[in-house]
């Protein structure tokens, strides 16, 4: 399957998508090691690292620019993002890893009702046009 | 700017701005009258080297700028724990973070509640505010307009003197869509201190990324209840703006906190709904209390004053009970200058500036069970810091810490008379 995707900011990436019920703040929600942390959220305990996640939107603190950049940094962060809708405070922090590291992490938006069919627990992959499994 | 007529540190930041404008879908760029960093809590060496970029790049900045908390109480740097590499490792980076803040030209404020400072803006007046409280404070209760910037766009945006003029910004994101009807809670309950932070979470919940419409708030609703709710809703959901109809500045009316239009959804508050949400944000209700920490948002000068009424007379806080104030120091100074500070401090309250409790090691590794009368405090120190949490008002804040164990009123929650 290939579904269409707008880049926030732009790369390619691979990995095994989890999907969020609920939207999470990567500050506070998240640890160093790209853990969910969040007590109230319904996949607290899940890592994130690697993987290809799929959520609606972040939510919350304005610092999670900086905890997912430096996830990106310390290779703790997703593979890539794929929101519902925009969400700069998600998009901003993978425009800083690349203009002060040269990292990519692929941030993208795939429109409802697109963005329910993306399937969990599959190879996901994803680059600035597309989401494909 | 882009081309680097202004240097590459103005350049740097306006690709930055740049880039949020493709992001936002903005026509275009907006002229900001301040900015409030909140980039300066340090996250790793990523939050550095961003700042040491634009300082290395030459960049200052071309409005006046506030600065959110740091991850060193600078008055007190004792207080910070650093028993562990990475708490000392946190130390450096972050008092070296802050440094490079203050030589991009910020204000050292260290606050993440600006508006109690001087000089806040005025209706209608664009701003690039960073902190989710301090946006919802900016957006909803002075009807100054700010989207919700994250981290290293707070600095950008005070570096080049410019947003996107996208989201809150503009006129048609700024209409109330989610409506709360709150009569059925009733006087007394709104006169509550804790009604603020327990409707905040509530709304927070149910708006997710709407602007919510209060009904029924009293007309002489203080600054402080608006801060705890906007903090609590900012927390428990994306709310940037919210409308208290009779009381913030967009909202003379429903009709015109809608701009007009039928509301997407309406929502009736009730008590037991208030009890239960105490109850979701408290993750014990009973027994040991270790500590107290309020002031989350920052505590007002007026909440300090609270705060020293209830210590001044009565038995002294149980010697197992370590009880934290965080403020901003300018709300210190003033409190030390009218003597409300010695009392606070006299009565064995720690009193922290320019950090908070909750984003930095300064409570016990055996300060397990702590009490807040922060939703937002509630909300984020189990994952932060660990700790199991319960939420009260500053009044049993104080009488829990006396008798060293949790002393909850539900009486709050009762249904009234008549």
């Amino acid at each position: 399957m290939r579904v269409a995707a707008r880049a926030l900011a732009g790369g390619a990436g691979e990995g095994v998508s989890i999907r969020l019920s609920a939207p999470l703040s990567f500050w506070g929600g998240t640890d160093s090691r790209g853990r969910i942390v969040d007590a109230h959220h319904p996949q607290c305990g899940a890592v994130l690292a690697g993987r290809v996640v799929v959520m609606e939107s972040g939510r919350g603190s304005s610092s999670s620019s900086s905890v997912l950049a430096e996830q990106i940094r310390t290779k703790a962060a997703p593979a890539a993002i794929v929101l519902a809708r925009p969400d700069a405070i998600v998009a901003l922090a993978a425009i800083v890893a690349r203009e002060l590291y040269g990292l990519d992490v692929p941030i993208v938006v795939v429109a409802t009702p697109h963005h329910e069919q993306i399937p969990a627990g599959v190879l996901v992959r994803v680059d600035s046009t597309a989401v494909m499994w | 700017m882009l081309a680097g007529a202004y240097g590459e540190g103005v350049a740097l930041a306006m690709r930055v701005i740049v880039g949020l404008g493709r992001i936002s879908g903005a026509p275009r760029l907006v002229e900001i009258t301040s900015a409030h960093v909140d980039s300066c809590l340090y996250h790793g060496r990523v939050s550095l080297d961003f700042a040491d970029r634009l300082v290395g790049l030459g960049a200052s900045v071309r409005v006046p700028t506030t600065l959110n908390v740091g991850s060193v109480d600078l008055l007190h740097p004792g207080l910070v724990r650093s028993e562990t590499s990475q708490q000392r490792q946190t130390l450096a980076g972050g008092r070296r973070l802050m440094s490079a803040y203050l030589e991009l030209g910020c204000t050292a404020t260290w606050t993440c509640a600006p508006y109690q400072l001087p000089g806040r803006p005025a209706l209608g007046e664009h701003v690039a505010w960073a902190e989710s409280n301090a946006v919802v404070f900016a957006n909803s209760v002075l009807g100054a307009r700010t989207d919700r910037y994250g981290d290293f766009v707070d600095i950008c945006a005070a570096i080049t003197g410019r947003a996107p003029y996208a989201g809150l910004q503009t006129e048609d994101a700024r209409r109330g869509t989610v409506v709360f009807d709150c009569r059925p809670l009733g006087h007394a309950f709104l006169a509550s201190e804790l009604a603020y932070p327990l409707l905040g979470h509530h709304v927070g919940s149910l708006a997710g990324a709407e602007n919510p419409v209060l009904v029924g708030l009293p007309g002489d609703v203080g600054e402080d209840s608006l801060k705890a709710l906007g903090a609590a809703a900012a927390s428990s959901g994306e709310v940037a703006l919210f409308h208290a109809v009779g009381v913030t500045p967009e909202a003379p009316t429903l009709e015109r906190a809608l701009h007009g239009l039928a509301p997407l959804r309406a929502h009736e508050v009730t008590l037991p709904t208030m009890r239960a949400t105490r109850a979701e944000l408290s993750t014990f209700g009973s027994g040991r209390l270790d500590a107290v920490s309020i002031g989350t948002p920052h505590a007002s000068y007026a909440e300090c004053e609270t705060l020293a009424g209830l210590l001044r007379d009565g038995p002294p806080i149980h010697d197992g009970v370590a009880f934290y104030l965080s403020t901003g120091r300018a709300t210190r100074a003033r409190a030390e200058r009218s003597g409300v500070l010695q009392v606070i401090e006299s009565a064995g309250v720690t009193v922290v500036v320019d950090t908070c409790t909750y984003v930095t090691s300064i409570l016990s590794p055996a300060a397990r069970r702590v009490m807040t009368n922060s939703a937002k405090w509630a909300h984020y120190a189990p994952g932060n810091i660990d700790v199991a949490v319960v939420l009260g008002s500053t009044r049993e804040c104080v009488e829990s810490a006396r008798l060293g164990r949790v002393a909850l009123d539900d009486a709050l929650f009762a249904e009234e008379l008549g």
